[in-house]
């Protein structure tokens, strides 16, 4: 595997719970509890989990909204996670972009195309005059496949895929080399999000972008990704290769999430995996159950999962789940002194 | 073994008075809802689908919409009706669930407030404060609610997304209506949890035999509740089948480009859609209004498309059958 262009390490990310009038914290929201894993260059590493899971958190603290509480972001040579390293590198923020679910919010509606699009090129004084910003914006609208006359348009005159399309190439116009798609297509319709799909994909290639794709559609994930990550409150409960994730669910959160997906045929049925009983719902990251966070949700929970928390461990090097099912995955000291 | 029908919506019209004319936006609807059955309504953002919901209800009012047509409710036409009687169905004899349960729900009454109000509605009259409340617990333990006098002292603030839409569940069956109409119920929740409440509606549904109408965009929801589907597209019905044959053999256009725009679990690569964009309402095309986009486009889609029958209670809105044979995807 060529070098990582980002290693996410061991990274936390808590938020307190205050109350009261001194405003004392009472307790812990934990978002993000210690998630660890590597981007190559040019590949599209899906994440999946529902509501509450924290791939939210986790991709704002990657994009530097949040400042992580403990763990490392390596990018390109930095530790990003580190505030002051990040504002050392200005060309850093410029390296990373975002497009987030709905177009209709992220675009500001009292400004026009031309107008969105100009900030990241001031900002990043990527122009210095008027005329080179218009052909650059120019470009950019080429580029996501819209004609140049939409660069006087407001959003409200725009469709759902034209305005995704708009806030694709606000992301694009920093020449980033990873982005984040955070639910990219989700609010917009199937028969308009295969375009949208197709034109990310298409980009990726010509542009050699990284992306972080996060959405709970997993059988687009399963079309889009390279390499799949499940979270469960906070922590990766399995991470593979995308054919090997759906075709081989190891975690029991996987495969009930799997289970649970509806399709539209009958040979996509027998894709899914034995019919796994949905139950519970996922608790507040606030009140995390003690040892495996999934334990009271799970079909197949033993005597050790609520009192151990399992590691994350893999077989073969790639397929990698965290649950006591596996081998490796109960820490050992704590399982020796189980048996005796 | 069509049951007799509950609901019958026929020939509806509605327009609507912008200041950039007149947008007409429902264009003919016949749909039929047998008693007990389960029935989808499918299609995509601004085809139509809540408009007709809307129009069952009886909130498309004059003097800014213009409805037309005929909607009959156990004997009755709803839009003959004065207000004041629909009224007397309207969360009776019809009730809604609705997509999104935070907005659904008032954030300052607790959920007991808010049931107790709708057991009080009774059709065969208020029952007394004991009697509510054991209604009340009833109902809150057949959604399966654990710990039904906590969730009835609480504020919807204080349950999970999931108990949420248990209690909309249990608010819209708890004067067992004859219909219920979900307006896409479950998709603002996760899957695990969305797989819960669809068993759920459909185990309730059927143990005490009502009539479902689903209103969704999600083709995968339709094939896990329904018995029966119907595809709107920009205002009227394209496509209606029973369910499994809907979704082997969809012979609309569009009902075969919608269902080719689904991602599938093979993981082929995700399908291009359909190209083009629903039509402008202010002038929509003449004929079929799916003309514009469709592949097999003719001279005769000019006209409005005929309606097929192309199998027992398999009807579509296209030319391609009036007796030629049928064509396919590739």
């Amino acid at each position: 595997m060529s070098e990582p262009l980002l290693r996410v390490d061991n990274l936390v990310k808590h938020f307190p719970i205050r109350a009261g009038f001194l405003m004392r914290q009472v307790g812990v929201v934990r978002a993000v509890d210690g998630v660890s894993f590597s981007l190559s260059p040019g590949e599209t590493f899906g994440l999946v989990g529902e509501s509450g899971s924290g791939k939210t958190t986790l991709a704002m603290t990657l994009l530097g909204g949040y400042r992580a509480t403990a763990g490392e972001i390596w990018f390109r040579g930095d530790n990003i996670a580190d505030p002051v390293a990040r504002r050392r590198r200005p060309a850093l923020t410029k390296e990373i972009q975002v497009v987030f679910q709905d177009p209709g919010s992220s675009l500001n509606p009292r400004r026009t195309v031309r107008q969105t699009l100009e900030v990241p090129l001031r900002v990043h004084r990527l122009v210095s005059t008027h005329g080179e910003a218009a052909r650059q914006i120019a470009r950019l609208l080429e580029t996501v496949e819209l004609p140049a006359e939409f660069m006087h348009a407001f959003p409200a005159a725009l469709s759902g895929g034209q305005k995704q399309r708009v806030a694709i190439a606000r992301a694009l116009a920093t020449e980033p080399s990873f982005i984040v798609l955070d639910e990219p297509t989700s609010a917009l319709d199937v028969s308009v999000q295969g375009k949208i799909i197709a034109l990310l994909l298409d980009l990726q290639r010509r542009l050699n972008l990284t992306y972080l794709f996060i959405t709970h559609d997993l059988s687009l994930m399963r079309n889009v990704a390279t390499r799949v990550a499940v979270m469960y409150l906070g922590k990766l409960a399995e991470l593979a290769d995308t054919a090997s994730l759906f075709g081989n669910p190891l975690h029991p959160y996987t495969r009930m999430l799997l289970s649970a997906i509806p399709v539209v045929s009958e040979a996509e049925e027998r894709l899914k995996p034995r019919w796994v009983v949905p139950r519970g719902e996922t608790p507040s990251p606030a009140r995390v159950p003690p040892g495996c966070s999934f334990h009271p949700r799970c079909p197949d929970a033993f005597a050790v999962c609520p009192r151990i928390d399992p590691v994350a461990a893999s077989a073969d090097g790639r397929h990698v789940v965290r649950c006591h099912l596996y081998p490796g995955c109960t820490p050992a000291e704590v399982a020796d002194a189980a048996r005796t | 073994m069509t049951p007799e029908p509950l609901l019958q919506i026929r020939d509806l019209h509605a327009s609507f008075v912008s200041y950039r004319g007149l947008a007409r936006v429902l264009n003919g609807v016949n749909l039929t809802v047998g008693r007990g059955e389960k029935v989808g309504l499918v299609g995509e953002t601004g085809c139509g689908k809540s408009l007709t919901m809307r129009a069952v209800l009886g909130l498309l009012q004059p003097p800014r919409a213009r409805v037309r047509g005929e909607i009959w409710f156990a004997g009755r036409n709803l839009l003959a009706l004065p207000s004041r009687e629909l009224e007397q169905i309207r969360g009776r004899e019809i009730a809604m669930i609705f997509q999104d349960p935070m907005a659904a729900l008032n954030p300052v009454f607790t959920i007991g407030d808010q049931l107790l109000d709708v057991i009080a509605r009774h059709p065969k009259g208020r029952p007394s404060a004991t009697e509510a409340w054991e209604r009340a617990l009833a109902i809150l333990r057949e959604v399966a609610l654990s710990d039904p006098e906590r969730v009835m002292r609480a504020y919807p603030v204080q349950l999970s997304g999931g108990m949420r839409q248990r209690v909309l569940i249990a608010m819209a069956l708890v004067n067992e209506p004859a219909l219920v109409i979900a307006d896409e119920p479950g998709t603002a929740l996760d899957v695990t949890i969305q797989e819960q409440i669809l068993l759920l509606m459909r185990s309730l549904v059927d143990a005490k035999g009502l009539s479902v109408l689903l209103i969704t965009h999600n083709l995968g929801v339709v094939r896990a509740l329904t018995d029966r589907v119907y595809v709107m597209y920009a205002g009227s019905i394209a496509e209606t089948a029973p369910t499994a044959d809907l979704f082997r053999t969809p012979k609309h256009p569009y009902t075969q480009g919608l269902l080719a725009s689904v991602p599938k679990l093979s993981g082929e690569g995700v399908p291009r859609g359909i190209e083009g964009m629903i039509p402008d309402y202010l002038a929509p095309p003449p004929g079929c209004r799916f003309a514009p986009r469709c592949p097999f486009a003719q001279p005769r889609c000019q006209q409005p498309p005929p309606w097929v029958t192309v199998d027992t209670d398999h009807q579509v809105a296209c030319v391609l059958y009036d007796a030629a044979p049928a064509p396919r995807l590739p």
